[in-house]
């Protein structure tokens, strides 16, 4: 019974190390009116990582950062910003690591080459099958 | 040729192999430096967040003196813990301004009487925008601004007894 107490007490205890005292930023929880803007800023909050939960994005993360960064995008969309400027604005602050996107930078060459280069060897593949299927 | 072609998928194999396995013993750093090193402190003006100190603008950092910027909030644990060493470093002479992060007045003060108030001046950083614009992504961070008011130096996490000197360093080396 004493057990059962503590457990109900802790469930509405406020946590020690709880992330804010304030409550959520505007709009971190809350859509935009237009869709077409709604729809800009939720696809780049998508690809925007969380500083808190590093493994989320900012649209999946419940961190108050994240909040604060959503709240932040869809301002900045409403005021007419383009999701790749705030996108550079943002990487420029914390580096290509704050983004999902992959760039066009040399050392993302290899994952953008893979693919061909697989193709490539599937379709030698698939000569030699070919050619070896003709001649018997 | 086709001997060794039999090879490669093995060989693929065992690379990917000792490219997981170096993940898993090599430590991971997910500290996320500021970009913004050596270049001015973003422009920013904010409201008090103290009662007794005045409120804080980019435009003050400028001093030709280098000093303190912390990052910190009064609900972040390891805040209260670098405390003593913000007011050592002000015994030490060094001018520390604070940025309190998604905060409110009655908290800060209560928390900057219960752990001391090094600051000269503080920022009330309701929504967390001049935190994200100085590429910090946490409390508490201390920066270490020069005379010019560039950012010279970023502290992530507490400031320990022992890192002062390394601070006094940084803020010697940015005069």
């Amino acid at each position: 019974m004493r057990l059962i107490m503590a457990f109900l007490l802790a469930l509405i205890a406020t946590p020690l190390a709880a992330q804010t005292a304030l409550p959520p930023a505007p709009w971190a929880d809350r859509q935009l009116v237009d869709p077409a803007q709604e729809r800009k800023a939720k696809a780049l909050m998508e690809t925007i990582r969380c500083l808190t939960c590093q493994s989320q994005s900012i649209a999946d993360s419940n961190a108050s950062m994240a909040g604060d960064m959503r709240s932040q995008i869809r301002e900045r969309i409403m005021a007419g910003e383009q999701p790749e400027a705030i996108r550079t604005w943002l990487i420029a602050r914390y580096g290509d690591w704050v983004s999902y996107e992959p760039t066009a930078a040399p050392i993302l060459w290899p994952l953008w080459g893979a693919p061909l280069l697989l193709l490539g060897l599937g379709l030698l593949l698939l000569r030699g099958r070919i050619k070896r299927r003709a001649r018997s | 040729m086709r001997k060794l072609l039999i090879w490669l998928p093995l060989g693929l194999f065992l690379g990917f192999i000792a490219l997981f396995a170096s993940g898993l013993f090599q430590p991971d750093d997910r500290v996320i430096h500021s970009r913004l090193i050596g270049q001015p402190l973003p422009a920013f003006t904010l409201p008090a967040a103290a009662s007794d100190r005045p409120p804080l603008a980019s435009a003050q950092m400028a001093t030709g003196q280098p000093r303190l910027l912390n990052i910190f909030a009064s609900w972040c644990v390891p805040c209260a813990a670098e405390a003593p060493q913000l007011l050592a470093l002000k015994q030490a002479g060094v001018p520390i301004d604070a940025i309190a992060i998604r905060d409110a007045r009655p908290d800060v003060d209560a928390f900057l009487a219960r752990y001391g108030n090094p600051y000269a001046r503080i920022g009330l950083d309701a929504r967390s925008a001049v935190q994200i614009a100085l590429g910090s992504s946490g409390v508490p961070e201390t920066f270490v601004i020069d005379g010019k008011g560039r950012i010279a130096y970023q502290h992530i996490g507490d400031i320990r007894a022992d890192d002062v000197p390394m601070i006094l360093e940084k803020l010697r080396a940015a005069q």
